[in-house]
């Protein structure tokens, strides 16, 4: 009688068992590496209809963010600008060019500009923009280095665990507003004492202000 | 079983490849493989709605509605810049102490010095980039003019050409009076003298 099987076969039980924890592990890691906002929604840039740089107006010019959002330290929702604010100055600077007729019409017309959102938290979730920026929370902590992109992505995760870090420990981020060169629209500015120097500063103004984020479920799920 | 191992190591090049690291830029909308509740149907701020003709979710104010926070006649002195008799306000209206100014100075950074510039005199960071009309602060005319005047260009705009446009959606009347009030401080630097710096403070200024 022939062999059925081959004396290596032994081992081949051994062999698949092993084979199914590596082939585990890398569905492990692939999951954890992938499903998550970390992946799906960071670097999200859609095409814009009007490709307007912040890096140019923010960054090289120096305009303040809330020259445009101007409704971010009074309102829940941090305000796309009206056409007649980039008309402000673009009824002279570029005024022909073909890359602001959208803005253009939208100002003759009242048409919308057809923006596309980027940072968006679900629905279920409760969150106000003059809540975290009038306390001194700065637009950088959430959106990133908006004044170096010329095409806005977005750069933070936005999950629940990314909100809950700076509510469990607001001290390594909050700015004192009485000081002007820590206005919350200076996204490069970071404590000149280190982290240590931030987090003393973070805990006077904790104290200061009564700021006491939540970390309750109906904190934000409200 | 080597052939496996080789196997199963192309399909995770493969997979990498194709979904990309974390922080890549990507222009399609984010993939949403659970979409629980996230998104759901109620009207967005300035987003879109099919139910309205105009497409969109904020809906305009009927016609001759007015706010309940708009001014009433009798407050035309704080919300229009006039007197009674309708002639412009000559002093600023509400109180003018250290608080006013330190508003209307951080005001005055975020809306004016783009063009205005820090100090006043018109040559903000938008004059190297084609916004060549915008005036200074200091000629005969506009040291001239009344705080109601100064007040209703913040609010309606220029008045003598379209070049500034409205900034009362940006500003509201109380900051508006902030702003004028640092506007007069502005036209009073810029015209002192080191006579008029208290003798204590001089020494700040190199004097």
């Amino acid at each position: 009688m022939s062999k059925l099987f081959p004396k290596s076969a032994n081992r081949l039980p051994l062999q698949i068992l092993l084979y199914l924890f590596v082939l585990g592990g890398i569905a492990m890691a692939g999951i954890n590496y992938y499903a998550t906002n970390k992946w799906a929604n960071v670097g999200y840039a859609p095409v814009q209809p009007v490709p307007y740089s912040h890096k140019l107006h923010a960054g090289q010019l120096g305009i303040d963010c809330r020259y445009c959002h101007s409704n971010v330290e009074k309102s829940g929702f941090a305000n796309l600008p009206t056409a007649q604010t980039c008309m402000n100055c673009h009824s002279q600077v570029k005024a022909d060019s073909p890359l602001l007729a959208v803005v253009r019409q939208s100002y003759e017309t009242g048409a919308a500009v057809p923006w596309v959102q980027i940072h968006m938290t679900p629905d279920y979730v409760y969150f106000n923009h003059s809540v975290h920026v009038t306390r001194g929370i700065s637009c950088v902590d959430c959106h990133g280095r908006i004044d170096q992109m010329e095409i806005v992505a977005q750069d933070k995760s936005l999950t629940m665990g990314f909100c809950l870090e700076c509510h469990r420990a607001p001290e390594e981020h909050l700015r004192d507003l009485r000081d002007p060169a820590q206005t919350v629209t200076r996204l490069d500015w970071i404590h000149p004492g280190g982290e240590k120097g931030q987090a003393d500063q973070g805990v006077k103004l904790i104290q200061a202000n009564k700021i006491a984020p939540p970390t309750s479920c109906s904190g934000c799920h409200r | 079983m080597r052939h496996v191992y080789f196997a199963t190591f192309l399909i995770v090049v493969l997979a990498v490849s194709a979904l990309g690291f974390r922080g890549d830029r990507f222009k399609h909308p984010p993939l949403e493989l659970f979409p629980d509740m996230d998104h759901q149907a109620h009207l967005k701020p300035q987003a879109e709605s099919a139910f309205f003709t105009d497409g969109r979710a904020d809906r305009p104010l009927p016609p001759n509605v007015v706010a309940a926070s708009l001014p009433l006649d009798a407050e035309d002195g704080l919300f229009r810049g006039k007197a009674t008799d309708n002639s412009w306000l000559k002093t600023i209206p509400v109180a003018v102490d250290a608080k006013l100014l330190a508003r209307g100075q951080d005001r005055y950074g975020i809306y004016c010095a783009p063009c205005h510039g820090a100090l006043g005199d018109g040559n903000g960071i938008t004059k190297q980039y084609g916004m060549s009309t915008t005036p200074s602060y200091l000629d005969e005319r506009r040291l001239g003019l009344t705080a109601g005047e100064i007040f209703n260009v913040i609010t309606n705009g220029s008045t003598q050409n379209k070049n500034m446009l409205p900034y009362a959606d940006k500003l509201s009347p109380e900051d508006r009076w902030a702003v004028v009030a640092y506007v007069r401080a502005l036209q009073r630097a810029q015209r002192g003298s080191p006579a008029d710096v208290p003798a204590a403070n001089r020494k700040e200024l190199g004097l």
